[in-house]
């Protein structure tokens, strides 16, 4: 626990405890007990977080706290704190089994509190430069834990996801330099040249032509992390090979990360009227991957890459959303984002039990899964449902927004989108039906599952599509008004 | 600034560009490494003189990092990796050498045609700067998809990183550039420690860990 000055800090908080966690996992003598410990610190973060919300700190040149990231790291704290209980019992079985080592598991638990650090750096940077660092530093962590298995294609998804997200985070760099070359005259020359709040009350006098170069690379190196349709190539891999607590926090949490970096580019600039838009730009990208990634769904064997195109799928929507703009737009991107992180993660955790339960991964081999474990095949179904966008669920609402406002201003745009839907939710349901229902197939060995997580996810969809509570419909308001 | 000044940070960074092009066309990883090293001598030297015109001291941090560093302690290692791990030392390539060499002379261009129009309003010196950055930067990416061995993607890669690194310490004043430049050698340290562990593991585990899984069911 932090303090500040004899008074608490949240935003030290948000950074210190997950630091001071890492370092404690990866020396406490009892590895079982840095299961507990990863639990405690991701709930103090959420304490802090949630302060957060309140407190509003002034910006610094290196930290920055506004209702939109404010909203993101909440949301980031919340998933991992639930995923935190999932892991210790995903993480429990794997040692039972013998798939994992003690030591790998203190190095899980230290890199899972190191990522969540790297995560809300990213998230709190006031600095673009601090920013780009952040995001390497939790594409490493990443890295390593997609590679925890050390078999043949673990390490293969760890090293393209390792060679491509590099990549990607170089273009970043190069477009955050050309940020600042864009700043340098305007601003002067040094740090303030990349504080993020100075640049965008000064962006309208910035040389359009810099910026747009800059943001062109910027979308390259960090849409290559949301995973954006032709610089996809990693997700999937990753998302398969990796433990599946670490597939949870990459869907729901990391996509998001790195679309936040974009959506802070983006709204520097919208303050230069003369740069080009990057709306077109991102709702291109989106489309292509919605449409791209809803095909990819049909000719799936393996459970967590088929979730894995599904989370390409609607980051493709959720960018998509934010390059339409204006206010209902980036409400329904907001409301979508946070309900694709709640529902996605609670499959992952439905499908991670299962994966154990039947010791493949693949889907011919799980079948029936309603008739021998019906609390986990009902959760795994009602995941779908939400995720397919059915009503009454949330993300049929978020849909339903994103659909409507572009039918309002691109309707040819919206027949592709709700073509790229639909193609996606017919490919769902054919691989759900396979695997939920019909003859049961692979062990039917008992699970030891920890519900909680999955069901707590699901019932805050649940809620949020039936009555969303006006208080939360006016914080999303202010922040898509932010957006611009 | 006097003419001298820009005329030798001008070759300088020509010069990288030069040896980026000069990697794309080697067909030995031993070949590839030296002219790596010599990449990163290069980056040094033009990192060492834009320190000395900007009158930047904390750039000879980057300078000394790319000289001790990239110059010689990553392409030492990499050939005792490359001898250890008995990794076959030509390099194969994706496309022949002469459309390689074709896309490399355009990528080059590219980046003059689009830098140098928008940056027509930057100091001269920064401007040229960066088209020389991103031709290096081109010329990485070109490098890493044109080539099958993980060796030589990485010494893409690292020549990606040192157009980057001329990037930031040619964009004056930019805060950071010692820190970004020593998060990219971390980077690269685990890059090469990635290789070593990937490369041990196909050699010598790969077929006992694989059939362990599949003994146990737990892979496809």
């Amino acid at each position: 626990m932090t303090f500040d000055g004899g008074t608490f800090s949240p935003l030290a908080g948000v950074l210190a405890v997950p630091a001071v966690a890492a370092a404690l996992s990866a020396v406490l003598p009892d590895y079982r007990a840095t299961a507990r410990l990863n639990v405690l610190a991701t709930a103090l973060t959420l304490i802090c977080a949630v302060a957060l919300l309140f407190a509003k700190p002034q910006p610094g040149s290196y930290l920055l706290v506004d209702d939109l990231n404010g909203t993101f790291i909440a949301l980031t704290a919340f998933v991992a704190f639930t995923t935190s209980i999932f892991s210790a019992s995903y993480i429990g079985h794997e040692l039972d089994i013998g798939r994992l080592t003690p030591s790998s598991v203190r190095f899980y638990h230290a890199m899972y509190q190191v990522l969540m650090f790297a995560m809300n750096l990213a998230l709190i940077a006031n600095n673009i430069g601090l920013m780009w660092v952040a995001i390497e530093l939790a594409t490493l962590t990443t890295v390593m834990m997609v590679g925890i298995y050390r078999t043949h294609e673990a390490l293969e998804a760890a090293w393209k996801y390792f060679i491509l997200g590099s990549v990607g985070i170089a273009l970043a760099l190069f477009g955050t330099i050309l940020i600042y070359m864009a700043a340098r005259p305007v601003v002067g020359e040094g740090l303030q040249a990349m504080v993020w709040s100075v640049l965008v009350t000064r962006a309208g006098a910035f040389d359009p032509a810099l910026l747009d170069a800059a943001f062109v690379f910027l979308l390259l190196g960090y849409g290559t992390k949301v995973g954006l349709a032709p610089l996809h190539a990693w997700l999937p891999d990753a998302h398969a090979e990796g433990p599946t607590p670490i597939s949870a926090v990459l869907s729901g949490l990391l996509l998001n990360v790195a679309l936040y970096a974009l959506l802070r580019f983006k709204m520097l600039l919208a303050a230069n009227a003369a740069a080009l838009a990057p709306g077109p730009l991102m709702m291109t990208l989106g489309l292509l991957s919605l449409v791209f990634a809803s095909f990819m769904l049909y000719r799936r064997r393996d459970i967590k890459r088929m979730f894995a195109y599904s989370s390409i799928e609607h980051m493709g929507i959720i960018t998509f959303a934010f390059g339409i703009g204006g206010p209902i737009a980036n409400f329904a991107g907001l409301l979508h984002m946070t309900m694709h992180s709640l529902t996605k993660s609670a499959i992952f955790f439905a499908v991670g039990h299962v994966a154990q339960v039947k010791g493949t991964q693949r889907i011919a081999d799980m079948g029936g899964l309603t008739e021998t474990h019906p609390v986990l095949g009902w959760g795994l179904i009602l995941g779908v449902v939400a995720i397919a966008g059915l009503p009454p669920l949330g993300i049929f609402m978020s849909e339903f927004l994103v659909v409507s406002s572009t039918f309002a201003r691109e309707p040819l745009l919206a027949v592709v989108l709700v073509f790229g839907i639909l193609v996606g939710v017919a490919g769902l349901f054919l691989r759900l039906n396979s695997i939920a229902f019909g003859e049961p197939r692979g062990p039917t060995a008992k699970v030891q599952a920890s519900y909680v997580p999955m069901f707590s996810h699901l019932a805050l969809v649940l809620v949020a599509g039936v009555y969303m509570p006006p208080a939360l419909v006016v914080w999303f308001q202010n922040v898509a008004g932010l957006l611009g | 600034m006097s003419g001298l000044d820009f005329d030798i940070a001008h070759l300088l960074a020509g010069s990288l560009v030069l040896v980026s092009l000069l990697e794309l066309y080697q067909d030995r990883l031993y070949s590839l490494l030296n002219i790596y090293a010599l990449h990163a001598l290069v980056l040094a030297a033009s990192v060492a003189w834009q320190a000395f015109i900007q009158d930047a001291p904390h750039l000879y941090v980057t300078a000394t990092l790319a000289l001790v560093f990239k110059a010689i302690v990553i392409p030492v290692t990499l050939h005792r990796i490359i001898v250890r791990l008995g990794i076959h030392r030509e390099i194969e390539k994706v496309v022949g050498v002469g459309i390689t060499m074709l896309a490399g002379i355009g990528l080059v261009a590219l980046a003059m045609v689009v830098m140098l129009r928008v940056t027509q309003e930057a100091d001269p010196l920064a401007r040229e700067d960066l088209a020389f950055a991103l031709a290096v930067v081109l010329l990485g990416l070109l490098m890493m998809v044109t080539r099958r061995n993980a060796v030589s993607q990485v010494v893409g890669f690292m020549s990606l990183e040192n157009g980057l690194v001329l990037a930031a310490t040619g964009a004056k004043g930019m805060p950071l550039v010692v820190e970004i430049s020593v998060a990219f050698s971390v980077l690269i340290a685990f890059i090469v420690i990635g290789i070593f562990l990937f490369r041990i593991r196909e050699r010598f585990d790969t077929v006992d860990v694989q059939a362990l899984d599949r003994f146990r069911g737990e892979r496809r």
